[in-house]
């Protein structure tokens, strides 16, 4: 959780949500949370996935790679 | 009862002494119909005993849903995480939905030291990636309290 945390303390245009699977069933529908943690990217047109713990560098490279495809 | 050992709250305590700045959170909560919202209070209500830079301010999701939407919540228990700067409340863009509990009390923990002037663990390569950012991004992060 503390990157996506990081990326939203350190971006005026990053929010960044830890959320509850237990409690928000429907959340967890809607995004396909079959196990946590799970990250979703929205970007407005498109999601990116991130699933399980990943080091940085590679959270960092899929969690933008959504801007700056669709830029 | 406290929810907090006696051990956890002095290291909480040694922590939250490194905060440079006040924090605040802001406690999405309504009456009826909120399981968890509660818990969630409990949880809060310990943190200001263990620094006084941390505030907790509660917010009624119902009669004040312009701020809930301002902070872009739209459930409850919901926390979003502010801090004071320059005498001005500012949004981190940090929140929590649901209670946090377990894992997301530690990530809480966290997020309380970052807003409040703890070291970045952004290398500055990503940090410099991040603040490129020119578009609204949300990101959520799935967890479950164990």
């Amino acid at each position: 959780m503390s990157l996506a945390h990081e990326m939203a303390f350190a971006s005026p245009h990053i929010t960044a949500y830890a959320v509850e699977a237990t409690e928000f069933p429907d959340l967890a529908r809607r995004y396909r949370v079959n196990g946590v943690p799970k990250t979703v990217v929205d970007g407005g047109e498109a999601e990116v996935e991130i699933l399980g713990a990943v080091p940085q560098d590679e959270f960092i490279e899929q969690a933008l790679q959504l801007p700056s495809k669709s830029s | 009862m406290a929810l907090i050992s006696p051990a956890d709250q002095e290291r909480l305590r040694e922590s939250f002494a490194e905060l440079e700045r006040p924090v605040r959170l802001l406690f999405f909560t309504q009456t009826l119909d909120c399981e968890t919202c509660p818990h969630t209070r409990q949880i809060l209500d310990e943190l200001p005993a263990l620094s006084d830079r941390i505030t907790i301010e509660e917010v009624n999701f119902v009669l004040d849903a312009d701020r809930a939407r301002a902070y872009g919540i739209d459930r409850v228990p919901a926390v979003a995480v502010a801090y004071e700067d320059a005498g001005s409340i500012k949004d981190s863009r940090i929140r929590f939905l649901g209670a946090p509990a377990g894992y997301e009390f530690i990530s809480l923990v966290q997020a309380i030291l970052l807003v409040g002037g703890s070291e970045s663990i952004l290398s500055a390569d990503n940090r410099a990636r991040v603040t490129a950012v020119a578009q609204p991004i949300r990101i959520q992060v799935f967890t479950t309290p164990s």
